[in-house]
């Protein structure tokens, strides 16, 4: 056999550590999860039934490489009236298979061997095997619960140096559900402004934030539009995970090679999920309004029965995840996540998943009902009781 | 919708720390508003919804389309104040399309029914005529999907 028959760096990326446990947790009878990621809302009928008038009348073609324009256009619109970004849908916009497709171009487009890339801990388990799959170095911005998880300026300056090329700035966060205000974000972008750096902005979870400012985005400052690619989709708002829609908005000069990428890969995303996607900003507004009241019910009644069986819950203000704290349980964020399985058959994800500064955490989603969610919390309450 | 309307119209045994809860508002507000509600009627009552399917014996529901000719001045008021108060009777609606009345009847067998359909309701004053319909399975009642399959999710993938 060929010594190096597959890709070295790819062999050499570890497996998601948490597979072990869907492993025990699939052979179980009666095991409640609360650790999907993805929402528990069906698609509102009016999108699929975009789709399928689409299929009725054979709209089955490939669209242009940056997707149709009528749906870059859609996007541009909703941009600007929801966010207040300026994208011209022409030149700074291209249409991906979901949002993972879009990183994954913007960080192989854009990144040279050696670079190294700041990302945010903890976070989707996906950006640093991104990075590494470029033959670039991901250096790690640790996050605490002490600073409700966001990004401080001193662990920035302390990380930043002369070969870093990129920032990857994942908010709203998953797992933790930490969010950055417009004012946790202005020391950021004034130690930025003059750097030369570019910064990847994941915003899929903008939708879901929880506060009544609502969401602030980096692109939204001035001072750093030139240097931001700014990434969103449709899985998370719209509950439209498995269409594999979503895109990446960035200055043309940095929008070309994306796109350039995405042709030589992708050709184009499916244009049906693209009829389907244009339906969802032209009539979706309500529907997010709706999952969103019902995501925020859960989330208040995830936090207080938390904190009340003794496990520290600091406010998640966006997503659909809690991020307690387990140590006072004195086990290991995988040990806790074992033993409730094996105890209890209950499916949580160890906070260790997201990276190291995710160990004594474990993540809960709520895109569960709320029966379903009591009867899994008085399981861990009675896990926790046996402790 | 109003968020406390629509958890109690969910679950109206939640409790008010519950309420108080997931809508954010402080437990005196919850109970409050809820006072105000059932004062206003627009909260008026709280009942169990039971699967009558399961209980023995199972009584019988059926839905009757009656045909009326309204009164003078009274419309149909009069006619639906003289069915609502037939104690068979669960539920009475006016109705716009081919008949007037939709009146849901329960009953202990489908002789009761017939019976009560034959002796009190056709022969009211001023009904033309009745169609009676027998409720022979509930596969879903308000807003509750009645079905004992253990509910699968359709999410396949776990995690991240």
């Amino acid at each position: 056999m060929m010594e190096q028959e597959i890709n070295q760096i790819l062999a050499r990326l570890k497996p998601s550590g948490i597979r072990k446990f869907f492993d025990i947790a699939n052979e179980m009878e009666d095991v409640i999860s609360l650790s999907i990621g993805e929402p528990d809302f069906q698609t509102p009928w009016h999108i699929r039934q975009a789709a399928i008038d689409a299929i009725e009348k054979g709209r089955t073609f490939y669209s242009p490489n940056a997707g149709l324009l009528a749906l870059r256009q859609g996007i541009s619109d909703y941009l600007k009236k929801r966010f207040a970004l300026d994208y011209d849908p022409k030149h700074e916009i291209v249409v991906t298979v979901g949002a993972s497709e879009a990183l994954d171009m913007a960080i192989r487009a854009l990144l040279n061997p050696g670079d190294e890339v700041l990302i945010v801990q903890p976070s989707f388990v996906c950006y640093e095997p991104m990075v590494e799959m470029a033959y670039a170095t991901p250096v790690i911005l640790n996050t605490q619960k002490e600073n409700s998880f966001k990004l401080r300026l001193e662990e920035l300056e302390a990380k930043f140096t002369s070969k870093t090329k990129m920032l990857v700035l994942p908010f709203p966060s998953n797992p933790s559900g930490a969010i950055m205000t417009r004012e946790d974000l202005e020391p950021i972008v004034e130690f930025l402004k003059d750097k030369d750096i570019l910064i990847v902005t994941d915003e899929i979870y903008a939708e879901l934030t929880y506060n009544a400012m609502g969401h602030s985005s980096i692109a939204q400052f001035p001072q750093m539009k030139d240097k931001v690619i700014y990434i969103n989709g449709f899985s998370k708002a719209y509950a439209m995970t498995g269409w594999r829609i979503g895109y990446a908005c960035a200055p043309r000069r940095l929008l070309e090679p994306i796109l350039k990428m995405h042709q030589f890969a992708i050709m184009c995303a499916p244009t049906l999920s693209q009829f389907a996607a244009i339906e969802a900003l032209a009539n979706g507004d309500k529907d997010i309004e709706h999952m969103r009241s019902e995501y925020d019910l859960r989330r208040r009644y995830l936090v207080e029965r938390l904190n009340s069986m003794g496990l520290d819950c600091f406010e998640p203000e966006g997503a659909f995840y809690v991020f307690p704290d387990i140590r006072s349980s004195g086990l290991s964020s995988e040990a806790f996540c074992e033993k409730l399985l094996i105890d209890k058959h209950v499916a949580v994800v160890p906070g260790n998943a997201f990276g190291e500064c995710g160990e004594g955490f474990i993540r809960i989603s709520y895109s569960y009902s709320i029966k379903h969610i009591t009867e899994a919390l008085d399981r861990m309450e009675a896990f926790l009781k046996s402790l | 919708m109003e968020p406390l309307l629509h958890l109690l119209n969910q679950n109206a045994r939640y409790s008010l720390k519950e309420l108080s809860v997931m809508t954010g508002r402080s437990e005196e507000t919850v109970a409050s508003q809820i006072k105000d509600y059932e004062d206003k009627g627009i909260i008026r009552g709280y009942q169990a919804l039971i699967d009558w399917e399961k209980v023995e014996p199972s009584p019988v529901f059926a839905l009757i389309e009656l045909k009326v000719s309204p009164k003078k001045d009274m419309g149909f008021q009069d006619i639906a104040n003289r069915v609502m108060q037939l104690e068979e009777v669960q539920s009475v609606y006016l109705m716009a399309g081919d008949y007037d009345l939709a009146v849901f009847v329960k009953g202990d067998t489908m002789q009761d029914v017939a019976m009560f359909v034959a002796r009190r309701l056709s022969t009211l004053d001023s009904v033309l005529s009745t169609a009676t319909h027998f409720v022979l399975n509930r596969y879903k009642q308000d807003g509750v999907i009645i079905d004992d399959s253990k509910e699968v999710d359709p999410r396949d993938q776990m995690v991240l």
